[in-house]
């Protein structure tokens, strides 16, 4: 477990010193910045139009952070070859890997809470800057804590890719892997429509093929509730707690897919 | 209990793209290297020195064979607190600085930090790392990089040391100062496997060598008892040598061969057959002088091109000779 720390410490220290973050949290900021700037342009839907940009912003800006860092990860070490060295050491294969995915995690965590603190502030500033009349049309209040859920499940997501880009990362280079875990991101958004396949083709099997994908692809979907909490609308609590669940199982299932995989293979 | 045993220890690799086929790295290594030894493990490029060395790492699995360190099998991570390795040509982090990346590896030890510190500090003197500790190690050489490499493969006071070309990189100061490590290594108790292209990083050092050419074993055993690099003949050189006293010599098979290197200054081949000292006085009661006597040896470099040459094969499957 010490390990395990250890590993993730020092990718945490690496990919903070690696510029690449500076420049995508910076990028994020000034999204957040524009979306002000729209706000001020079209009076009474301003704080709605903030907060939906301001969250779409986090979970893109996470996406790219947890794909880009996540392809390189391994790769890296074993291209390089600071793996030989590493592994020479007194660590288990499997404590490499889950250092690498915890390092990760809290690289993740903390460009998600220094974008989630950012968009706040601009809530909170455009709270002042509205009359009375103003904010009794708005559906929520503007620094509205209850979108923290949002930011809790994109968090999940985030995380959710991060093992599937590392997962792909321990055998494939980065480009396969970059272009792996966006479709997979991508499938996994629309997968909805994949269960409900029926309605669209004659063919059975094809139905019960599209039926299967569904399950066993990840269902992003699930964890977009952006549009529930802007406009203030119930998410049961129930309903965070299974997403939670889901994506800690289907973590789990990759992780232990990359450790198989990692264990087995011969480093070039 | 050995420091190092391997067991028919073998390598393939598939190659080529479309039709894969097995490629002999290693073939059936045995070897066994005691503790406290120095211990050299020579070949030409591509011998499968490098491909050892991570086999006994468990970087890479071996196809068939087994191996040992320190009586245990290789990968078990008990070993790994007891032994330090140098990869071939050691590349670490971009963004750590030199202090960082040992402590990192120190912490994998689990060593406390005012430990860490302590050891860090000590292993970078020692390795001959200045104020450039503090530095990224983007922004490192080539030989400062094999410095840190080696500095953190002995950050744990290894039973046993692993060095893969600890030598290559470095300026001819930096290899004393390595030669200089390994026998303080040695000196402290330690076991030391080196590999290396070069002979005579071997002769100062080693208690014995093994020699590998296209992944087999071809020699093992005290260099100076290596029958490939016993004396071969002498090499003499004299002046004030007439010609009669050459011919005469030559007609009795003492001088296989005499190159002029000036007015009566040759240098001459004697064969092995013959005592020098005996020929030498023959020569020089005919009014020669000495200048200089030199046993002739085969160089690591000759003896690999002759292995080659004899044992011409292609390292495939099944046409190996
Ligand atoms: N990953 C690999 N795939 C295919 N061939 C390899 C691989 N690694 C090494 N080889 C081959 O195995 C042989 C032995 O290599 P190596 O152990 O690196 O030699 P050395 O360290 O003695 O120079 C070489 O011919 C090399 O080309
Ligand atoms: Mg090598």
């Amino acid at each position: 477990m010490q390990v395990v720390r250890h590993v993730a410490l020092s990718v945490f220290k690496e990919s903070v010193r690696d510029r690449v973050l500076y420049s995508l949290v910076a990028f994020a900021t000034l999204l957040i910045g524009a979306s002000y700037l729209i706000g001020q342009l079209t009076a009474g839907q301003d704080v709605k139009i903030i907060k939906d940009l301001g969250l779409a912003a986090i979970a893109i800006f996470g996406l790219f952070i947890a794909v880009f860092i996540g392809i390189g990860l391994v790769w890296k070490e074993v291209e390089r070859r600071s793996i030989y060295s590493l592994l020479s050491k007194p660590i288990r294969r499997h404590e490499f890997i889950l250092g690498k995915y915890a390092g990760l995690a809290l690289t993740l965590l903390v460009n998600v809470a220094m974008m989630t603190a950012a968009f706040y502030v601009v809530l909170a500033y455009m709270n002042t800057q509205a009359s009375d009349a103003l904010r009794a049309v708005w559906p929520a209040p503007a620094a509205d804590p209850g979108m923290l859920r949002a930011v809790a499940l994109i968090v999940l997501e985030l995380l959710l890719v991060t093992a599937i880009a590392l997962f792909f990362s321990t055998f494939s280079s980065p480009f396969l892997s970059a272009a792996l875990t966006f479709g997979l991101w991508v499938a996994g958004h629309f997968n909805a429509d994949l269960r409900n396949f029926e309605v669209v083709v004659e063919s059975k099997t094809a139905a019960y093929l599209a039926r299967g994908i569904y399950y066993v692809l990840p269902n992003f979907a699930a964890f977009d509730i952006k549009a529930q909490v802007v406009n203030a609308l119930p998410v049961p609590p129930t309903y965070l707690l299974l997403a939670a669940a889901y994506a800690l199982v289907y973590i789990a299932l990759l992780l232990t897919g990359a450790v198989l995989v990692f264990s087995r293979r011969d480093f070039k | 209990m050995d420091a190092i045993r391997t067991e028919a220890l073998t390598k393939h690799y598939r190659v080529g793209f479309w039709r894969p086929r097995p490629y002999v790295a290693l073939d059936a290594l045995t070897l066994e290297v005691r503790q406290g030894e120095v211990f050299g493990f020579l070949g030409p490029n591509g011998a499968g020195k490098t491909t050892t060395l991570k086999l006994l790492m468990q970087l890479i699995y071996p196809t068939s064979g087994r191996a040992e360190i320190l009586g245990r099998p290789v990968g078990d991570v008990a070993v790994r607190r007891r032994i330090g390795y140098l990869p071939e040509n050691p590349y670490f982090y971009d963004y750590l600085t030199a202090e960082e990346l040992l402590d990192y590896f120190a912490s994998l030890f689990g060593y406390a930090a005012a430990e860490r510190r302590r050891r860090v500090a000590s292993l970078l003197d020692e390795v001959g790392i200045g104020a450039e500790r503090r530095l990224q190690l983007r922004k490192f050489s080539k030989g400062m990089l094999q410095r840190v490499g080696i500095a953190q493969a002995i950050l744990n006071d290894p039973e046993v040391v692993f060095f893969d070309e600890p030598m290559s990189g470095l300026d001819p100061l930096g290899r004393r100062e390595v030669r200089q490590l390994i026998l303080r290594l040695r000196d402290r108790g330690g076991t030391v496997f080196f590999s290396s292209h070069v002979l005579s990083d071997a002769e100062t050092l080693c208690s014995r060598v093994a020699i590998l050419a296209e992944g087999r074993l071809v020699a093992s055993g005290h260099l100076s008892n290596l029958l490939a690099f016993q004396v071969r003949g002498w090499e003499l050189v004299v002046t004030g040598l007439t010609e009669a006293a050459l011919e005469r010599a030559t007609t009795l098979g003492h001088i296989a061969r005499a190159t002029p290197l000036g007015a009566q200054h040759y240098a001459l081949e004697l064969p092995i057959t013959v005592a020098p000292d005996g020929v030498l006085s023959e020569l020089t009661a005919c009014g020669a002088r000495l200048v200089s006597l030199t046993p002739v040896r085969e160089t690591l470099e000759d003896y690999f091109v002759r292995q080659v040459a004899d044992a011409p094969r292609e390292r495939g499957l099944g046409t190996g000779t």
